[in-house]
């Protein structure tokens, strides 16, 4: 028996999301008396490292075809790891492509899977896991009942604080055929030199208070002094004044950082869906009235085009 | 071309969700029940396929009878039929082997539906049929084209976009902007009440996961406030305080 843990990387680099899953399966490994296996697919480096997190072992499949994210490949690849190393439980990090993988795995093996999993798993009546429903407005405690199980975890439930421990690495070969390759991706488009909105541990937000794109330097600097991505309401991506990637919400991304900086949004309750797990929330609005302070930890009421530039200079001198 | 397009009935995204007193059960009084807002984008595109290439279209939901307004929603939208697998939508799996045992009788181009539904947020559905039928499945998918026998696509990814092209048959989750969301017209929702509708009994109802009960996050704390002249501090007490900086 084995707990598994597919690790997502980006350039070869474990993403840090993976990190908290390699984290939280070892401590599910431990409360199942057995022992963390982490999945890595593609070219990647330093992996003993991972031992760090928890992993006693790791998988490697050293296939340059897998260096971006082929879903159907990846299900195969991750399927034969659950079968060759006997994993009772999967784990991975919720992500767009963590999404499509566990979908098609579980599938195949007949494993229930829960996604959005937001505690560890509680074992003293079967296997009973705690999960965000509703997009964050409530939770479900589920059972899965099937032999095989698989956990989508999501960011920031599972913080983890690195060891020493190094992992042994073991170069694994899945059987993969053309079929697992009939997707071609023809181009990849990609912001780069940017904080992944949905890794990020702080977003700095802004919303159609903000008048216009031209206006978006001052949310940028912000989030460039704080070390933050930035993210937008839904008109704000609808009016094409930012990427549609940023948009968060209901219909966009939905994120659970530390620290969420909402500027300029009035906190419709689809924009709060997804938002509602953030660890700290701070609102600036010129409204005292708008619902956005209601779900607030700080706020702020004033202008944003004042407020904004003295919270750069404060932040500067962090 | 023959399309199918599955769609869920959840509550409207302004809904305040509340469970019963036993936390067994959504508290469904005073809730307005919709087709799901991924899942609508899913129909938007199936339509307009079909005004491009003459399509049929196929409307299929995993629900019991109280889901048919939400289906003849879709009808009137312009499905030309529809098909309720009757039956409590409760597990992924569950739900996705009765679209895929319909798929096995149908040989259909393509399988659409929303990237998520907005009551579970599972985003399973879609990969377990498309692994059930072992075809490709893709989502979040933002855009779609079919030229020939092939299926050009953007998928959405962390951070930008990912184009794809894979052959017909898929199952792709679907988000904006794909389509325009519809609404539809009077001549719509009149020819949607006579169309068929078949309810069929489901198979196998084997569910994997099972739900045992439902709470609600705990109420929120006030709200501290900084003067706007004094903004500055904001940035200290997220250091000191809430230690987030
Ligand atoms: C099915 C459905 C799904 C949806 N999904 C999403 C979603 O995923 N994400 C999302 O965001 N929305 C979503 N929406 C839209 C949502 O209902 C709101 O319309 C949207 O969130 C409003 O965006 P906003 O707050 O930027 O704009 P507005 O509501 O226009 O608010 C602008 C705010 O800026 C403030 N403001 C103006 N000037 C200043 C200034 N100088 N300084 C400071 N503050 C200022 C105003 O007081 C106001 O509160 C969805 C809607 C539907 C129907």
């Amino acid at each position: 028996m084995s707990v598994l843990i597919f690790v997502e990387t980006t350039e070869g680099k474990p993403k840090p999301s993976s990190l908290e899953a390699v984290g939280y399966g070892a401590k599910v490994a431990e409360m199942l008396g057995t022992q963390a296996v982490a999945l890595v697919l593609g070219e990647a480096q330093e992996l003993e490292k991972l031992g760090n997190y928890g992993a006693s072992k790791v998988l490697h499949v050293a296939d340059s075809r897998l260096n971006t994210g082929v879903i159907q490949a990846y299900s195969s690849a991750i399927a034969q790891a659950v079968e060759k190393e006997n994993a009772s439980v999967l784990v991975l990090a919720k992500s767009s492509l963590g999404d499509a993988v566990a979908a098609r795995v579980a599938g195949r093996l007949k494993a229930g899977l829960a996604s959005n999993v937001v505690d560890l798993p509680n074992l003293s009546n079967g296997f009973v896991v705690k999960r965000s429903i509703y997009t964050g407005k409530a939770f479900a405690n589920t059972a899965i009942n099937s032999e095989r199980k698989i956990l989508a975890i999501k960011k920031n439930v599972y913080p983890v604080t690195p060891t020493s421990n190094i992992a042994t690495v073991e170069t694994f070969i899945p059987t993969l055929n053309d079929n697992d390759f009939v997707a071609k991706v023809t181009n990849t488009e990609k912001s780069t030199g940017t904080i992944s909105l949905p890794e990020a541990n702080i977003v700095v937000s802004g919303g159609r208070g903000l008048k216009g794109p031209e206006n978006w330097g001052m949310i940028e600097e912000l989030a460039r002094v704080l070390g933050a991505a930035t993210g937008c309401s839904k008109p704000v991506s609808d009016l094409h004044w930012r990427p549609h990637h940023e948009h968060v919400g209901q219909t966009g991304v939905k994120v659970s950082p530390n620290l969420y900086i909402a500027i300029g949004i009035s906190g419709a309750i689809q924009h709060l869906a997804g938002v509602n797990s953030s660890k700290c929330i701070v609102v600036i609005n010129s409204d005292p009235e708008a619902p956005f302070f209601q779900a607030a930890d700080y706020g702020i009421v004033g202008d944003a085009f004042k407020v904004v530039p003295k919270l750069i200079e404060a932040a500067k001198k962090l | 071309m023959k399309i199918l397009v599955c769609i869920t009935h959840v509550p409207d995204t302004t809904t305040k969700i509340k469970f019963t007193a036993d936390g067994t059960k959504l508290d469904s009084t005073g809730v307005q029940f919709v087709i799901g807002p991924y899942d609508d984008y899913a129909l938007s595109r199936a339509v307009e396929l079909k005004e491009q290439f003459g399509a049929t279209v196929t409307v299929l939901n995993v629900g019991t009878a109280e889901t048919e307004p939400s289906i003849r929603k879709a009808l009137a939208l312009g499905c030309d039929d529809a098909i309720r697998i009757d039956a409590e939508p409760t597990d992924a799996f569950f739900v996705a082997e009765q679209i895929a045992h319909i798929c096995k009788q149908n040989n259909y181009d393509l399988i659409l539906m929303g990237r998520e539904s907005i009551d579970f947020n599972g985003g399973q559905v879609h990969g377990i049929v498309g692994e059930l039928l072992g075809i490709p499945s893709f989502s979040p998918v933002m855009k779609l084209d079919i030229e020939g026998n092939i299926a050009k696509m953007a998928r959405e990814i962390e951070g930008g976009k990912e184009y794809l092209e894979a052959p017909l048959p898929l199952v792709l989750g679907c988000q904006e902007p794909i389509a325009e969301w519809k609404i539809p017209n009077m001549r719509g929702i009149m020819s949607a009440k006579s169309k068929p509708l078949r309810v069929i009994p489901p198979t196998n109802p084997q569910e994997l996961t099972k739900s045992l009960s439902f709470e609600l996050p705990p109420p929120k704390g006030a709200c501290k406030m900084i003067p706007a002249d004094e903004a500055e501090k904001l940035i200290e007490l997220l250091r000191t305080e809430a230690k987030v900086l």
